[in-house]
């Protein structure tokens, strides 16, 4: 079968809560191993659409399709998670009661099903990909400790390994810059555009200059659509964007 | 293969449970036969009978743990799939008592014959053989739990309204178990009971071996509760209580988990109410009754919720004083109880293990001497600092 060109394609896709629009005929298209960042002010609908694509939030109307053919609205997080896409949340999640090693763990690609793990063994290979994992995220030397007692940034960085341990295919990565030093934050830009060779990568993130860094096509969100798109130079020189974002 | 099951989570404390429970599962009968009744160390069988009934509350009390300390689903529905598995093993009594009944019908149970009926429903047929009455008591249990939790972990029913509905279930089986009508002995329940695989009830000799196998059922259940929370599925439900939304979005089926593990512990309080029944003598539909679910939480959560270990230790605690209060201080018990609960809840979160865990730990950090800079760690702390062995003990 023909790989799709587009791997994520989203049109006119529409999410109230009490009536309040939080996306509003949201369409947009992410290609195969392209990587993009999505801005907007607070409220945008940036984490809403995260929630539509990965099926926590079912939308009112609109078109979602992932790979061409798979109807995202038809299936669950587990399935939609199975079809290859991964997810980081905007407030890092990781299983806190658990070492660092056990959270990876748990998200390395591997079969799903309950008689998969509880007669899982572990092989070289996976604990291989493991140390790899820590290395590149640089918690080698927390292995064993507790995700819970991890600094708020390495938190973030626990996640990207465990995003990255999942192997998806498309990349959902909200605010991974939120709570890391200048230092921690241009790694992050370098370990994204490292992973976007190989993979697709929606980022969501406030900081400008961690965006200039990827140095990829930009999505401006606000009030639930598309405000604008292009590169970083491009939006913010739009007086719409200048407006009702960067100019505040 | 079991072995290499269990290599990640036997750790000391649940070695040195495994041990004392087969070690009681060989001493006690030994002491409560073999010496003469004058000899100090004679264990009387009524304290025989009264420790067997306390380890099948210790078996409920494991099974409790399994899907609230390491899944977070709090049952306190779960003396139902106790009494169930109860009266499966009734059943298999009351056959056996044959012509002995008041009535002397060889077929029909006293009840039976007194309610007018001509023939055993067709749902007591096979109750005579043990080896079915054995199964039945794992597998009415596990059915309900799967039917039960197929419906309410797919529609995600969780925390309080899951709570609610599992004490809905019990009491509604209460209400159907008393009637006249079912066919399991209405208000009065299954007694009377004569012999057990051909050997005399009330005899000693039974009585031990009751003992025995209530002690060996608890090992057994220690075996697989350890091999299924050190698996790596064990850290899945570990993920599904602390996140359950974050483990849905790694690609976990979070229901099926649920409802394996939900079903397994179903089993296990199965096995625990039929150990439980010939040793008590009787079975009725008090059994069901919520408070007696509520009372198996208040043994999980002094002992130690997520612990295994602690459970049962907290099991057999309680049900100590139970034993004591009722027979000094009878109208105090509840009370007792119930400030239990709030002084465990309030002061002893991990309950008694997390107690004594944290002792060990104040103590050997206060032993250790005090080098500080010093980066490098020795593998036992290493260990030490793994929450699967952490959670452990
Ligand atoms: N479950 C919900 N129920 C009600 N309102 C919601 C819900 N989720 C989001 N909203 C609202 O939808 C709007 C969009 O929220 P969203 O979290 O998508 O914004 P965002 O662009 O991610 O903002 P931020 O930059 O602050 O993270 C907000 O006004 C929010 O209050
Ligand atoms: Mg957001």
């Amino acid at each position: 079968m023909a790989k799709a060109e587009n791997l994520l394609y989203l049109d006119g896709v529409s999410v109230s809560f009490d009536g309040f629009k939080a996306l509003n005929n949201l369409s947009f298209l992410i290609g195969r191993n392209e990587m993009r960042a999505i801005i907007g002010p607070n409220g945008a609908g940036k984490t809403t659409m995260m929630d539509v694509i990965t099926g926590k939030t079912r939308p009112d109307e609109g078109t979602l399709r992932f790979d061409g053919k798979i109807d995202l609205t038809a299936h669950d997080e587990a399935e939609i998670a199975g079809f290859g896409i991964g997810r980081k949340f905007q407030k890092p999640t990781v299983f806190e009661n658990q070492s660092v090693r056990d959270n990876l763990k748990l998200a390395l690609k591997a079969p799903r099903g309950p008689f998969a793990t509880l007669f899982h063994r572990d092989d070289a290979a996976q604990r291989a990909r493991i140390d790899e994992l820590l290395a590149t995220i640089r918690l080698r030397d927390r292995e064993t400790d507790l995700a819970g007692d991890l600094s708020h940034g390495q938190k973030q960085w626990l996640e990207i390994g465990m995003l990255l341990a999942q192997d998806p295919e498309l990349l959902l990565i909200d605010e991974p810059a939120a709570g890391m030093t200048d230092a921690e934050t241009a790694a992050t830009a370098d370990l994204l555009r490292e992973i976007a060779r190989t993979h697709s990568v929606v980022v969501v993130e406030h900081d400008m200059t961690f965006v200039r860094a990827l140095g990829v096509k930009v999505t401006v969100l606000h009030e639930g659509s598309v405000l604008a798109e292009g590169s970083l130079d491009h939006v913010s020189s739009d007086q719409k964007v200048i407006d009702v974002y960067l100019g505040r | 293969m079991t072995l290499r099951f269990l290599s990640g989570g036997l750790t000391g404390g649940r070695i040195v449970m495994l041990a004392l429970l087969v070690a009681a599962a060989i001493l006690v009968p030994v002491l409560n036969l073999a010496l003469p009744e004058s000899h100090p160390l004679h264990v009387p069988t009524y304290a025989v009978t009264l420790m067997g009934k306390y380890l099948t509350y210790a078996l409920l009390a494991l099974a409790l743990d399994l899907v609230w300390g390491y899944c977070g689903i709090l049952s306190l529905g779960h003396a139902a799939f106790f009494a169930l598995g109860g009266y499966a093993m009734g059943m298999y009594l009351m056959r056996q008592i044959g012509t002995r009944g008041v009535y002397g019908d060889p077929v029909l149970p006293d009840f039976m014959v007194f309610l007018n009926w001509q023939e055993l429903p067709w749902y007591w047929y096979g109750f005579d053989a043990f080896p079915f009455a054995m199964l039945i008591a794992l597998a009415a249990p596990g059915l309900l739990a799967f039917i039960f939790g197929w419906f309410a972990f797919r529609s995600r029913v969780t925390g309080v309204y899951l709570s609610i509905i599992t004490q809905a279930m019990t009491y509604a089986l209460l209400l159907a178990f008393f009637r006249n009508d079912m066919g399991f002995g209405g208000n009065n329940g299954l007694t009377d009971f004569k012999d057990i695989l051909g050997f005399d009830i009330q005899s000693d000799a039974t009585r031990a071996g009751l003992f025995a196998a209530s002690a060996l059922a608890l090992a057994g259940g220690l075996v697989i509760a350890v091999a299924i929370t050190a698996s790596k599925l064990g850290k899945v439900l570990i993920a599904v209580r602390d996140a359950e939304s974050r483990t849905r979005f790694l690609g976990y089926r979070v229901e099926h988990y649920k409802l394996f593990v939900w079903t397994v512990s179903a089993m296990m309080a199965g096995l625990a109410g039929a150990l439980y029944v010939p040793q008590v003598g009787i079975i009725n539909p008090g059994e069901f009754a919520p408070a007696n679910s509520i009372e198996a939480v208040i043994w999980v959560a002094v002992g130690g919720r997520g612990t295994l270990v602690g459970p049962i230790i907290g099991a057999v605690l309680v049900n100590f004083a139970k034993s004591w209060f009722t027979a000094a201080l009878p109208e105090f018990w509840l009370f007792a109880l119930g400030g239990l609960f709030v002084f465990v809840t309030l002061f002893l979160p991990k309950g008694i293990v997390g107690l004594a865990k944290s002792a060990v730990q104040r103590l050997r950090r206060m032993r250790e001497p005090q080098t500080p800079g010093r980066e490098t760690k020795t593998p036992r702390e290493m260990a030490a600092a793994r929450p699967s062995e952490q959670a452990a003990e």
